[in-house]
């Protein structure tokens, strides 16, 4: 595979981002690597093409935004909305990230290593997130479809207001946010969760340890007799 | 929006660079606070019975040595040591704080007494980070710990008083990123309890609101479980004492902090931009710090 070497303490993030927005055509197969991030914002944001990118450090915020095809890697953490709003390809954070991580992100998978931030996977569309370790409060509010699996615990106030996004959860949930409840996993919720565990780099990690969180569905419509709780 | 910088430097050796060290921190964090800056630093400490008066004036062509000159005819106390950099000046004397408080008032009452103590230095002043970092040449500090702040004002005006740190008592400080909603309520509690805002700034009313606490018996711990009760709106405060730094994040963690911490240093920013530059940052431990927790490092 073709490698081309960036250093952002040399070369301006705008330049490396105008080379990633090329045509497919000069992209697809390149593997692009990107040294000295040092917590830049909006590095490899809206890709479009079959390329892999890795970035060897700290990303600042929204690192990968808006990714479409492309594999993002970042070796270290990420700040605020990495991979919001992606709707295709994959995005690995091998450290930890900041809030609102998959934020709205309609496809594709996102995974990250370590612990993630507040509202992870909020108002998730479609996406699949992966998340090593734990994940902050109010993740998943009001996620409308796609995956979530998180190996450790989740803060206060889970999946509030969700639609039909799924959420696997294997430690401790702090609380569950409004219509959100324990869920029965049939064959194929395993399936999904066997599938990416899988390609998340966990598949040694048993999905019988998980328990399925969805919609209690009592939100969808509005109830006089409840009016006093909306 | 604003960003926050803290330095604590464990070994001894760096602790004559701290300022050196800090510069591409506050630097790094132009974007997020380009109108004013402001850093307080705890260096050596002065003799048991002094305390350093950290002054400051709006008047850029004010004679100093005049005041110094008053002070002693006036006062009849010696002043000890009087390190003038711009418009901002570090008296320190033996005197009671109230009475250089009420002398300063009766005769330069444009002068503001930015904050007292025996470690602390304090300066704040309006421009962008590079050029208050200048003014006051920041990279020649020295000390133990420090704390700085870049503001982008939000919901007070744009003067040297209203920039961060803010102080109340003595040897301790406080930067704030985010806005208090409920600061105006805050004040008005505080007032009835005889206690005076010198700007409507709503990180003074949460500086003054914990100094309250601290002077009613509560220890620092107790004093911010009390703030998070009180105090309503986004905030990651960033508070120096004269042997430790200490953070937190309001409960839905709306503003950001992350932190390293290596066998050498603390450090603490808005932003891992801030600390990319620090000496050996790839071995340190670096996390973003939980909402609603408190974190403390001593020096």
């Amino acid at each position: 595979m073709e490698s081309l070497k960036y250093d952002l303490a040399k070369t301006p993030l705008r330049e490396v981002n105008q080379f990633l927005h090329s045509d497919a055509s000069l992209l697809n197969g390149k593997h692009i690597e990107i040294n000295n991030p040092n917590g830049a914002h909006n590095i490899a944001v809206g890709l479009r093409s079959e390329a892999t990118v890795t970035i060897h450090g700290h990303a600042g915020y929204y690192a990968a935004g808006m990714n479409q095809i492309a594999d993002v890697t970042i070796e270290g953490s990420v700040g605020s909305g990495v991979a919001e709003n992606m709707m295709s390809g994959r995005v690995h954070v091998k450290g930890f990230a900041s809030n609102a991580a998959g934020a709205t992100a309609n496809g594709g998978l996102l995974v990250i290593d370590g612990d993630a931030g507040l509202r992870c996977g909020i108002s998730l569309k479609g996406a699949d997130i992966v998340v090593g370790g734990s994940v902050g409060s109010f993740s998943a509010f009001m996620a409308q479809a796609g995956n979530m699996v998180i190996l450790g615990d989740a803060g206060e106030g889970l999946g509030d207001s969700i639609y039909e996004a799924r959420l696997f959860v294997r430690g401790k949930v702090k609380s569950l946010g409004a219509d959100c409840e324990v869920k029965t996993m049939s064959l194929e919720d395993r399936k999904i969760l066997v599938d990416l565990l899988e390609r998340s780099g966990h598949g040694d990690v048993s999905p019988e340890s998980f328990t399925l969180y969805g919609s209690a569905r009592t939100l969808y419509h509005f109830n006089v007799a409840k009016s006093g709780a909306y | 929006m604003c960003g926050i910088v803290g330095l604590l430097v464990k070994n001894p050796k760096m602790r004559a660079n701290i300022g050196e060290l800090m510069l591409p921190m506050l630097i790094g964090m132009t974007e997020r606070g380009p109108d004013s800056a402001g850093l307080a630093v705890f260096g050596a400490a002065v003799g048991a019975d002094e305390r350093k008066f950290s002054l400051y004036t709006g008047e850029p062509d004010f004679n100093w040595q005049k005041l110094s000159h008053d002070f002693l005819t006036h006062l009849g106390s010696k002043v000890i040591n009087f390190a003038q950099k711009a418009n901002h000046a570090v008296l320190t004397t033996h005197l009671e704080p109230e009475t250089v408080k009420i002398w300063l008032k009766e005769h330069y009452p444009q002068v503001h007494l930015l904050a007292i103590g025996q470690l602390m230095d304090i300066y704040k002043d309006v421009g962008t980070p590079a050029e208050v970092a200048a003014r006051y040449d920041f990279s020649q500090l020295s000390g133990s710990h420090l704390v700085g702040h870049t503001r982008m004002a939000t919901e007070s005006a744009i003067t040297p008083a209203h920039a961060h740190p803010f102080t109340a008592g003595q040897d301790w400080c406080l930067v704030h990123n985010g806005s208090l909603s409920n600061a105006p309520s805050l004040r008005r509690k505080l007032q009835h309890e005889g206690i005076c805002f010198e700007t409507d700034n709503d990180t003074e009313a949460a500086c003054r609101f914990l100094e309250w606490r601290m002077r009613e018996g509560d220890d620092l711990k107790t004093a911010l479980e009390h703030g998070f009760e009180e105090l309503d709106g986004f905030y990651t405060l960033l508070m120096g004492t004269k042997d430790q730094l200490a953070l937190v994040r309001d409960p839905f963690a709306c503003k950001p902090a992350v932190v390293a911490e290596h066998d050498d240093y603390v450090a603490i920013a808005s932003e891992f931009r801030s600390l990319a530059h620090l000496p050996d940052i790839k071995n340190a431990k670096v996390f973003e710090p939980s909402p609603k927790e408190m974190y403390v490092w001593k020096v």
